[in-house]
């Protein structure tokens, strides 16, 4: 076990031999291992990660939400960035998801920190989190009934006509 | 009665996971009573509620709200020129700004893949340093005015005030600095700046001695802070902990070490950790973090190599005004930088820093515009203050508010 080091091949390749039909695409951005994979097997997939000996990638980095209304069906996306302190080994997985029907596994039951950023992303992008224990709007007030970070919502022209916006980008 | 009171507290230490608590008659008029610990409580140091239910003294379950000061970062950045993204990034731990400044400046640095002078890298050494010296005397003093000793407080303040000194001497301002550019400083430290820099290292020691044996060895302190608000390093750990909370734990995770960035490679500091986790340790830990992060400046100011104080990256930088009103080229520089058109990569990057409370995270998705397509923070209040009901269920109100304060939750960050 001790030979095995830990690198964005290494990594992919022991991924791939458990979970190689749910990894849709990977890549390495800025020398981050970057995996698109099956919604429906991310939970899984961290949970391999988290108990595998050879990896132990077990820190919760950060978990996210981001809105591409362009890409149909798969309009909606979750990340997550995770850390092995012990081999110093970060990797980052995205799922993409339909906004007709936007839920995920949660990931409570593995990291009790991604409780509040689970409940993040739901208050700012509308993804439910199946398995949470408490899905609520948390810093948003609770009456609010629209996803604000979803990018229908602008910030500042959607009441002002003055301005053309064609000149000075989004 | 003594079983209905135990089952009630069971039911309700079941139901601590941010639960709705469940009030019923019993509960009001029996032994059980609800207490709204802020939002606006001077113990609370910052916005927080926290419904607190309580036996007497004894606190049985904690539920917080947290918002208050919402201000939608996110979505602001997703609108603004890089350049302006800075003093948004100022707001998140207004303790240590300059850390989040030159944080963000190093994640745009990265996706643009800038070439940054040595010189550059110690300069911020020098200004994260000092800021991390800042937020750690206002949590250390703060933990001491919770346990009733206002007198160090009032003492290292006047330190503080030091610190914020130099930062104006940089950058003009003192508390939300949006200090230095995209590739390095506006200008280079001035011999002002080094000439109070020399002072503050010379005089800091004696008076941050003088707390620190007010309060580091002072047996009611001691007494006090103990085993208050304790957490183990791997429940620190599935919480996403890091800094000096983390640290106090036991776990050595400084990004200073692990991912070094800015030429931390280039210093000799240690990285101190604590073993129970509570709010001694935690105290303690920032202590040594003090003087580690002053032997950081100590060599850095002795080692700065000569060189420029900026990245040659003109797209980012306004030429100097002279060139502005006599060159055509300077001034459609001046336009396109105000205006924020920039050239600016498609991909996404991932950047952190040692913030004055641990990782702080800049996931930046780029798609080639003037502005961010979206930017996450990740802000280590907003992880770690998930913890609390469960380090302070079974405590005392007292002890409470000492866990709150040695947490060093900042609101700022915490609500983004």
């Amino acid at each position: 076990m001790s030979e095995f080091t830990l690198n964005n091949e290494t990594v992919l390749e022991r991924i791939s031999t458990h979970f190689g039909d749910a990894i849709l695409s990977s890549e390495t951005p800025y020398d981050l291992l970057t995996l698109v994979v099956e919604p429906t097997r991310v939970h899984e997939l961290i949970k391999f990660l988290k108990e595998d000996e050879a990896l132990q990638i077990s820190f919760l980095t950060l978990l996210g939400g981001i809105h591409f209304p362009d890409n149909k069906r798969k309009e909606l996306g979750v990340n997550y960035h995770l850390h092995s302190l012990i081999h110093n080994f970060r990797i980052r997985l995205k799922i993409y998801f339909s906004i007709e029907n936007p839920e995920v596994d949660s990931i409570v039951d593995l990291y009790v920190g991604a409780n509040w950023q689970e409940r993040e992303t739901y208050d700012f992008f509308g993804i439910t989190f199946k398995g949470h224990p408490n899905m609520t709007r948390i810093l948003n007030e609770d009456d609010m009934d629209y996803f604000p970070m979803r990018k229908e919502y602008h910030l500042e022209d959607a009441t002002r006509e003055d301005k053309d916006d064609r000149f000075f980008g989004r | 009665m003594s079983n209905w009171i135990e089952e009630e507290k069971s039911s309700l230490l079941k139901s601590n996971q941010n639960e709705k608590p469940q009030l019923s008659k019993e509960t009001i008029d029996g032994d059980i009573a609800t207490l709204n610990l802020g939002p606006t409580h001077p113990a609370t140091h910052g916005i927080f509620q926290n419904i607190l239910r309580v036996d007497g003294e004894k606190i049985l379950s904690s539920e917080q709200t947290i918002g208050y000061i919402h201000r939608a970062f996110e979505k602001l950045a997703e609108r603004r020129p890089f350049n302006q993204i800075t003093p948004i990034t100022d707001r998140l731990n207004y303790c240590s700004s300059p850390i989040n400044n030159i944080g963000w400046e190093m994640t745009v640095e990265k996706l643009i893949q800038a070439e940054i002078p040595k010189r550059v890298d110690y300069m911020r050494v020098i200004i994260m340093e000092l800021a991390r010296i800042a937020d750690h005397l206002v949590c250390n003093s703060v933990v001491g005015v919770d346990t009733g000793a206002l007198t160090g407080f009032t003492y290292v303040f006047q330190e503080r005030e030091k610190i914020y000194e130099l930062f104006e001497e940089v950058c003009g301002a003192r508390l939300t600095t949006n200090i230095g550019r995209i590739g390095g400083f506006e200008r280079d430290f001035s011999p002002t700046f080094h000439y109070k820099l020399k002072e503050f290292l010379r005089t800091f020691p004696k008076v941050f001695n003088e707390f620190d044996s007010l309060l580091a060895r002072n047996r009611i302190f001691m007494d006090r802070t103990m085993k208050a608000g304790p957490i183990s390093g791997e429940r620190a750990l599935e919480y996403g902990f890091a800094g000096p909370n983390l640290r106090a734990a036991g776990i050595d995770y400084d990004v200073r070490s692990m991912n070094p960035y800015c030429s931390y490679q280039d210093f000799d500091f240690n990285i101190p950790v604590g073993v129970n986790g509570d709010t001694y340790d935690r105290f303690m830990v920032r202590q040594e973090e003090i003087r580690q992060s002053l032997r950081i400046i100590e060599q850095a100011a002795k080692n700065i190599p000569e060189g420029s104080f900026k990245a040659d990256l003109p797209d980012f930088y306004l030429p100097p005004k002279e060139k502005v009103y006599n060159n055509m080229e300077a001034l459609i520089y001046h336009f396109k930088i105000v205006m924020g058109e920039t050239p600016i990569p498609a991909g996404e990057v991932y950047h952190s820093v040692e913030g004055g409370n641990g990782e702080l995270g800049y996931y930046l998705v780029s798609d080639g515009g003037r502005t961010p397509y979206r930017l996450q923070f990740r802000r280590p209040c907003f992880l770690y203050y998930q913890a609390y009901p469960e380090m302070i269920t079974g405590s005392t109100i007292s002890d409470a508010v000492l866990t709150l304060s040695s947490l060093n939750v900042i609101a700022g960050e915490l609500d983004a």
